[in-house]
């Protein structure tokens, strides 16, 4: 009896953890799925290889998402710029130079940064960085990619500076001690002995920061001016995969060629966090074998 | 010699520097809101309706929508996210299965939040006819802080010592009954704040509840689980870039954004306030 009730508790508890799988392969599916009528209108080819998005023309709709991917790359790329050397010199100062106290007051800090809501730091873009970048580059208004990558670069630094942070940490000391006793200066071990000993677990934060840079929407959705079209300059407005979808989605009827054409941008997004997240994981991996 | 030292005072330096940046970007950030949201906040702004085409009055269906939402998110994500760890931490052995649902949660934290709301839409709104409501909105929500939820409980069984497994088993008990009896108890507390961090993100994260449930205005207060709602992220978003006076309501705006943030620190306080007080209680 007693047996049967505890295979009975197992088998529940298996249930519940092999759910996620199913919600993993269930948001492929749907996205896949939803987005297969679209295929039978549109050109695969000319889909991502077209840069022309015009779902609403009179004559000939024409849905080409690569302007989009650029787009999304450009404030990626351009939030990578800046967040990933703030964000490893941080993780460096605190674990091989912060006292206890400066650790203790920068933790919180970097916590309380990550818990901030994107839509929050997107409305800090309007009002606050859009109108400082017009001023600087003297454009009547600061709505662009440069606003974007700044603003996506915020939302970066706590994830890259966490998970370097444990890279760092996880080094064993006995390379630092080696470092030293050979007579290098503590600045020499951390550029020279820490650094590319952690060197894996610094790319995998990089690219953790990344894959949340790449699906942001309400940050880019506001700040960047959102133009549907070939962006021009870090100057310009872009649009981005999701801000896309935020903009459009909730306007188009369901089961139009538009709607499904939109979830096929969901796809293209998933497929993109899914294999930047996937390399992370192997890299970080990588890293743990090493160290130990 | 000395060249190594001026290195490295430059380098150290420069670190400083760099950390003094990251505190004085949310600093800045901090400062902004609360110095321009703070003269908006009267109780008349937390408890009353929006007035005159949103130019005027508070946001106080925006709140009780975040709530109810939320509350929904967390009957979904809590118990599904403590049984998934109970079984990863509990009973999973290393194998094929493990590594792929290991692997899946990973994955599942890193899918954009747009594309939950994507998900959601088909499957809640559209497959399951919930309609956009409360409850899809929640549910959607609910998925998306599931790998959160599961990643915070497994750390909190990970911290009871095995020997209080090994001990009430030695003793006859089952293996659910030692989880129940001896595992369980110590491991709630961290369980719960790991939990409520992660409904905190929740409740601030607007992409998901676009177009699962989440509403432009409404006059009235919702009066089911399937009715839209209004969400305090949603509001600030339709204050800042929808809203066809932007500049009249910027002030309604900075009051949003404060009283979503305040929301989210109280949230974050009050996880870190139980673990502490169930911990005190518990280990004696």
């Amino acid at each position: 009896m007693c047996r049967i009730k505890e295979r009975l508790i197992h088998g529940l508890f298996f249930l519940n953890g092999f759910f996620v799988v199913i919600i993993l392969l269930g948001i492929f599916s749907l996205l896949v799925f939803t987005s297969i009528p679209a295929f039978k209108e549109i050109n695969i080819i000319e889909f991502l290889f077209s840069a022309v998005w015009n779902p609403d023309a009179y004559v000939k709709h024409s849905y080409g998402i690569l302007a989009m991917i650029v787009s999304t790359f450009m404030v990626t790329v351009g939030a990578l710029v800046i967040a990933f050397p703030l964000g490893i010199a941080t993780a460096a100062y605190l674990s091989d130079v912060a006292g206890q106290r400066t650790r203790e007051i920068a933790k919180p800090v970097v916590e309380i940064l990550a818990g901030i809501p994107s839509v929050v730091i997107g409305f800090l873009g309007i009002v606050m960085v859009g109108p400082l970048i017009a001023k600087i580059f003297h454009l009547h208004n600061g709505l662009n990619a440069v606003n974007g990558s700044v603003l996506l670069a915020v939302m970066a630094l706590p994830t890259i500076i966490s998970i370097s942070e444990d890279a760092l940490n996880s080094v064993p000391v006995s390379y630092e001690e080696a470092s030293l006793a050979l007579g290098a200066t503590p600045w020499q071990t951390i550029v020279r002995v820490k650094i590319p000993a952690a060197v894996s677990g610094i790319i995998a934060a990089c690219m953790l920061g990344m894959g949340r840079a790449i699906g942001e929407t309400m940050t880019v959705l506001m700040a960047t001016g959102c133009a549907p079209a070939m962006p021009e300059s870090f100057l310009g407005p872009v649009r981005t995969m999701t801000s896309t979808i935020a903009i459009e989605l909730g306007e188009v009827p369901y089961n139009t060629t538009h709607y499904y054409a939109l979830f096929g941008v969901g796809l293209v997004l998933f497929i993109i966090t899914f294999l930047v997240n996937m390399t992370a994981d192997i890299v970080l991996h990588k890293h743990e074998k090493i160290v130990k | 010699m000395k060249k190594r030292q001026i290195t490295q005072v430059l380098g150290f330096n420069f670190l400083r520097l760099c950390i003094a940046l990251v505190i004085l970007i949310l600093a800045v950030i901090l400062y902004d809101i609360v110095s321009k949201g703070m003269g908006q906040i009267s109780w008349e702004f937390l408890t009353s309706m929006p007035k005159d085409g949103m130019t005027k009055g508070g946001i106080f269906p925006a709140i009780i929508g975040t709530f109810f939402v939320t509350v929904i998110t967390a009957l979904l994500s809590i118990p599904l996210g403590m049984g998934c760890a109970i079984y990863l931490n509990e009973y999973s052995k290393k194998g094929k299965i493990t590594r792929l649902i290991r692997m899946s949660i990973r994955n599942l934290s890193g899918v954009p939040s747009i594309v939950y709301g994507l998900f959601g839409v088909v499957l809640f709104v559209q497959l399951l006819h919930l309609s956009t409501s409360i409850l899809s909105a929640g549910l959607t929500l609910g998925l998306m802080t599931l790998p959160w939820t599961i990643t915070a409980s497994e750390e909190a069984l990970k911290n009871v010592p095995q020997y209080y497994r090994d001990g009430a088993q030695a003793l006859g008990a089952t293996k659910w009954q030692a989880i129940r009896t001896n595992v369980l108890p110590y491991a709630v507390p961290g369980m719960l704040t790991g939990t409520i961090l992660g409904l905190s993100r929740a409740a601030g994260e607007t992409a998901p509840i676009l177009f699962t449930g989440a509403a432009f205005y409404l006059p009235f207060l919702p009066r089911s689980l399937s009715d839209q709602f209004m969400a305090l992220p949603y509001h600030l978003y339709v204050m800042a870039t929808q809203h066809h006076a932007i500049e009249k309501v910027r002030p309604i705006a900075y009051g949003t954004a404060l009283v979503l943030i305040v929301l989210i620190f109280c949230m974050n306080f009050f996880a870190i306030f139980i673990r502490y007080k169930l911990r005190k209680v518990r280990i004696k």
